[in-house]
């Protein structure tokens, strides 16, 4: 262990590595490294906040799936009100038509009997008037006796 | 190597040998090839081993990280990528926790310290005559490949980490201040050089302990794995395999304390009182 020129050798390298090292390796390096822990703690923030965003989405979806639930209940509700009115006015309709019905047959029945009273009675007072005619044989005025015939044929 | 069978003590003192090139005292340039003619060489030799050593290895740490640094992107990181950015983070929370000023060399520095000790250590994990015997089938005589088994190499970063000391301190207190802290504490100053004895050799143990920490550490560890090397063939792995698992943790260990005192040192320069 020979102390000598090796020791001052030593320290000029050494002191070229360090002014190397603190020259072009080390703030390439550190820079990087903080630029790097810049990005993360970006990316960390931009996840919370994507996190919270979604929250809210799903909230407010949650929010418009009650509502849509809500209408789509109150919209049946008028349907079902409105199916019923509309039977009842079907049946209302119905059973006036029915009454109308029944009321015009009555009256056309009606009409029909006393059409064929009418006619029967017209054909009574023919049949009698002829029947008359042939007792009597006689000639009778028909004119004359045709108002007492009517007078008969209206009592029947 | 000494001789077709050397004798331990020959081996030992083999491995324990830096490729030393310097000026022979008969006036010719060259290579060391005795432990003797090493220490005649003086002070203006140099290991050439340790200096190519730490530099390939200095270089490997600066190639990787560079190719990091310049592939950073602010996405999802490679396996580089992300290794580096473990280290860095690592150093960066050191320098944070403690050292409350602010500069752009100190973070730098430690992560320079860290990988580049860490790398050199990591050599010691090595068996010990691998390289070695290579370089000699090449012709050279001796090589050690840990560079922080080298006393120059530990002294060499830590005088320049002392002289970071001096510089922040006087930077950040002016001279008058670290003149003052040096001379005028903790007795006041009537005991001035008392006190600088005191502080003066607070001062200069920090690059000593630093240097001699991490060689005494490192220079034991090799020291045990040459002496295993020793033995017969057939035992070396039931005490090397164990000694170099506890040896990770101690090289670990040595480039972070290594690091965290440089840290410390400068914090306590850059703090006023």
């Amino acid at each position: 262990m020979n102390l000598n020129l090796t020791l001052i050798g030593q320290a000029i390298s050494f002191a070229i590595f360090v002014w190397f090292c603190m020259k072009y390796v080390w703030p390439p390096v550190t820079e990087a490294m903080q630029a790097r822990q810049k990005k993360i703690a970006d990316g960390l923030d931009a996840a919370s906040r994507a996190a919270r965003d979604l929250e809210l989405a799903q909230e407010k979806a949650t929010q418009q799936l009650r509502e849509g639930k809500e209408q789509a209940a109150l919209l049946i509700e008028q349907a079902n009100k409105r199916a019923n009115q509309i039977v009842d006015e079907a049946k209302e309709t119905a059973r006036s038509e029915g009454a109308r019905l029944i009321t015009a047959a009555q009256a056309e029945i009606e009409q029909e009997v006393s059409r064929a009273k009418e006619e029967l009675r017209a054909q009574v007072s023919t049949l009698a008037l002829k029947g008359a005619e042939q007792i009597l044989n006689a000639s009778i005025d028909g004119k004359a006796h045709a108002e007492l015939v009517e007078k008969l044929a209206a009592e029947l | 190597m000494a001789g077709a069978n050397p004798t331990p003590s020959e081996y030992i003192q083999h491995h324990l040998q830096n490729l030393t090139y310097g000026l022979h005292p008969d006036g010719t340039m060259g290579f060391a090839h005795t432990a003797k003619e090493a220490a005649e060489m003086g002070f203006w030799a140099v290991h050439v081993d340790t200096l190519g050593w730490s530099i390939f290895l200095g270089l490997i740490f600066i190639f990787m990280f560079r190719k990091a640094a310049k592939l950073a992107t602010t996405g999802v990181p490679g396996g580089l990528q992300n290794f580096v950015e473990i280290m860095v983070e690592f150093v960066d929370q050191s320098v944070k926790d403690t050292f409350h000023g602010r500069s752009s060399l100190i973070a730098p520095l430690g992560l320079t310290i860290f990988c580049w000790v860490f790398l050199m250590n990591l050599m010691d994990l090595i068996p010990v005559d691998f390289i070695p015997t290579l370089f000699l089938l090449m012709g050279v005589e001796h090589m050690k490949i840990v560079p922080t088994t080298d006393v120059n190499a530990t002294l060499g970063m830590s005088i320049s980490v002392f002289f970071l000391i001096i510089y922040y301190s006087i930077k950040v207190k002016g001279v008058s201040g670290f003149v003052g802290e040096l001379t005028l504490q903790p007795f006041g100053k009537w005991m001035m050089p008392f006190n600088l004895l005191l502080e003066g050799v607070g001062l200069i143990a920090k690059p000593i302990s630093l240097a001699l920490r991490l060689f005494g550490n490192l220079y034991a560890g090799e020291l045990i794995f040459i002496l295993i090397a020793i033995m017969p063939f057939w035992v070396q792995w039931a005490l090397s395999v164990p000694w170099a698992i506890f040896h990770i943790l101690v090289i670990t260990l040595q480039a972070f304390i290594f690091m965290m005192l440089t840290i410390v040192y400068l914090s306590l320069a850059c703090e006023d009182h």
